[in-house]
């Protein structure tokens, strides 16, 4: 039930795939994923692959159906119709538990950080370890510096600082932070550069990629093509619900993206 | 892991050593915290001590912590809810309902025992602030609403109960632990060793922890401010002892310390234990700062709401006991309704955030404490009693503006 006209996957798309899938089952497949609320299809026989290590961008207009589909990935909404696969295994019970369970961590435009901790109790907020009862501040503190260090968040002064008090980027470096602590192996990362400026844009996109290079798949929703060219390994592009293209970036260029988000197909594609 | 710097002091790039300014900010810490409200303690104790000579004297000094008991435990019940962005405006009649229960109880015609009554009280207490928890998360009403309906409820089932018990409308203190509350002394050599126990039990917890920072190879709170934190709890303790130990009898001798104020300390610490060394602590924290947030890290947000509540009316009890030890009886004609504006203004005085999120436990102790310097300095320097309320209001007029001006500066950092 294609209604993709132009779907790179079909050409050199599937090459890059099975390339992946050789070697070890797709991190993430979506088959036939569809979303109705009500009468509205939200989304419509959704197929997505999301290989471990790799940024896929998602891009889309407005209501398109992104927000949709990375809250269907997270467990938010059920599906209608269609199927999930982890790993080779098909996913069962789609609730936001199971997928953080398997290592799916979401990371929402709003961050979902308390600006009045510090950065070491948003990193462990639900999490917290304690010894006999009591908060295990210096474990915590111990681990939090080794996991920014490992992502290569420099521009921290003191993991002590009030969350309330860092920019935009840290603030966005802080919660992906928190999901690759508890070892997220897709992180989903919504409109991660709306807010920002030039330099913390800069960063959190170094972020993103030092997070592919550990082996963590990232989906990224963004408006911005400039940092999904800069940023991404593939591209998936949604058209009113429905997936209209994917591949990896080699097959788009600046205006066969704008095609495909506009109009849902181009005839500049690949 | 040692390469980043100390966050509070900053390094003046001539000398690379932290430069006295830096210095002085680091003894206060990231925000300015609770010093601008000691200094202004200090102002408002110097300008009472000009204007009326009695006022530092040991009997006053003692009648001043009395006094700041009540508002202290009563600041202390609102903590729990401010910290959530909630308020609790019936904390007052609380405390009343607490007091009578307790004087009911030991008084010669039920004569239970003091522990037993005690317990009662507390239990109420701690029913209602559940009922009004219950309230504002199952029904989804401002707690401001809640509890100001709840008040006059209280204070009519109060009422009620104080007139048909006694005729008279009143539940007079007839118990030796209740009376002792707030009539009863340490003796002095047990006053110095409180003293010296809470001392060296701070100094023990502190270096405790430094050396536990210090082996994980974590920055270390710089020793100039330790020092100076140990030395001011030190030096506050001893001029205490000896004040609490001067003769303030005029033909028996009465010194030593009151039992109320190891009390207040006791439940400061386990407050202030619970707050900031325990998960339930952190996500009071959490929810106040971003409820979405802690929802989504999985806390139960609306049962930690629950406990608030429970935990105030709780507080409130407590200080409710202190309240009738002190007045000798509770009555009918005790209407004391503004008592509740008391235990707000001494949360937000000390510098709790009306808006959620920010608070500590030692804030009310100092604001009960400034509350209660003014109302004393007022009544020894003659002013009436009716610019007393004018005084305190303005006092947590000017609290709440402060609370609201850091807020918006912090928000305009983003």
């Amino acid at each position: 039930m294609s209604e993709s006209e132009t779907n790179p996957r079909e050409s050199d798309g599937a090459t890059v795939d099975s390339d992946v899938g050789d070697r070890e089952p797709m991190l993430l497949r979506l088959r036939g994923v569809s979303k109705n609320f009500g009468a509205v299809q939200a989304l419509r026989h959704v197929d997505l692959d999301v290989p471990a290590g790799k940024v896929t961008a998602l891009i889309g207009d407005n209501g398109a159906g992104k927000s949709t589909l990375i809250k269907a990935i997270a467990g938010i909404w059920e599906l209608s119709s269609g199927e999930k696969w982890w790993l080779g295994n098909k996913m069962v019970s789609h609730t936001p538990k199971e997928a953080s369970d398997l290592g799916i961590a979401t990371v929402y435009q709003d961050l979902a950080l308390c600006d009045n901790l510090d950065i070491v109790s948003n990193m462990y907020l639900g999490f917290e370890k304690t010894k006999s009862g009591v908060l295990d501040e210096v474990s915590m503190e111990v681990r939090t510096k080794e996991t920014l260090r490992d992502l290569s968040v420099s521009t921290v002064q003191s993991v002590r600082q009030l969350v309330g008090s860092l920019s935009g980027g840290q603030r966005q470096a802080i919660a992906v932070a928190r999901a690759v602590m508890r070892d997220a192996k897709l992180v989903i990362m919504d409109e991660p550069t709306a807010a920002l400026g030039v330099t913390q844009t800069a960063q959190v996109l170094d972020l993103i990629r030092t997070l592919a290079s550990k082996g963590i798949a990232v989906l990224v929703i963004s408006h911005n093509l400039n940092d999904v060219f800069a940023v991404a390994d593939r591209i998936a592009v949604m058209y009113l619900g429905t997936l209209v293209s994917s591949g990896p970036i080699e097959s788009y260029d600046m205006s066969s993206a704008v095609d495909l988000i506009t109009t849902g197909t181009s005839t500049r594609a690949a | 892991m040692s390469t980043l710097p100390e966050p509070s002091v900053s390094s003046n790039p001539a000398t690379g050593s932290p430069s006295l300014m830096a210095r002085l900010g680091g003894l206060i810490g990231p925000d300015l915290g609770i010093v601008p409200v000691l200094i202004a303690l200090v102002a408002l104790v110097i300008y009472f001590e000009v204007r009326s000579s009695v006022f530092l004297s040991a009997d006053n000094v003692t009648n001043l912590f009395i006094q700041a008991v009540i508002y202290i435990f009563l600041g202390m019940a609102e903590v729990w809810l401010l910290l959530l962005g909630e308020i609790d405006l019936s904390l007052g009649w609380v405390a009343g309902m607490s007091g009578s229960i307790a004087a009911i109880y030991t008084n010669v015609q039920y004569a239970w025992p003091w522990w037993a009554a005690f317990l009662a009280a507390l239990a109420v207490c701690t029913a209602i602030g559940g009922l009004w928890g219950v309230i504002v998360v199952r029904l989804k009403l401002p707690s401001f609403i809640v509890t100001l309906a709840g008040s006059f409820i209280v204070e009519g089932i109060l009422l009620y109960i104080l007139d048909k018990v006694f005729e008279g409308g009143g539940a007079p203190v007839q118990e030796k632990v209740l009376s002792n509350l707030t009539q009863g002394n340490l003796t002095p050599t047990f006053t110095w060793i409180f003293v010296a126990a809470v001392v060296a039990a701070a100094t023990g917890v502190t270096l405790a922890r430094e050396r536990a920072r210090r082996r994980a190879d974590l920055a270390r709170t710089p020793t100039y401010r330790i020092v100076a934190k140990l030395t001011a709890l030190t030096a506050f303790g001893v001029i205490l002892a000896i004040v609490f130990n001067t003769n303030r009898g005029t033909f028996i001798p009465i010194e030593g310390m009151p039992f109320a104020v190891p009390l207040v300390v006791g439940v400061l610490v386990i407050y202030s234990f619970v707050l900031s060394r325990t998960k339930f602590g952190r996500y009071m924290y959490a929810i106040g700062g971003n409820a979405e947030a802690a929802r989504r890290a999985g806390v139960p947000v609306n049962r930690y709401r629950i406990y608030a509540f429970m935990l105030g009316g709780f507080t409130a009890g407590i200080g409710g006991l202190f309240y009738v030890s002190r007045l000798g009886g509770y009555s009918s004609s005790s209407t004391d309704s503004t008592v509740v504006l008391y235990a707000v203004a001494a949360a937000v005085i000390g510098g709790t955030s009306l808006y959620g999120g920010r608070g500590k436990m030692t804030y009310p102790v100092v604001g009960g404490i400034i509350l209660a310097v003014i109302i004393n300095g007022l009544v020894l320097i003659q002013v009436s009693a009716t610019m007393e309320f004018v005084v305190t209001g303005v006092v947590l007029l000017g609290a709440v503006t402060v609370d609201s001006l850091a807020r918006r500066s912090q928000n305009l950092l983003k």
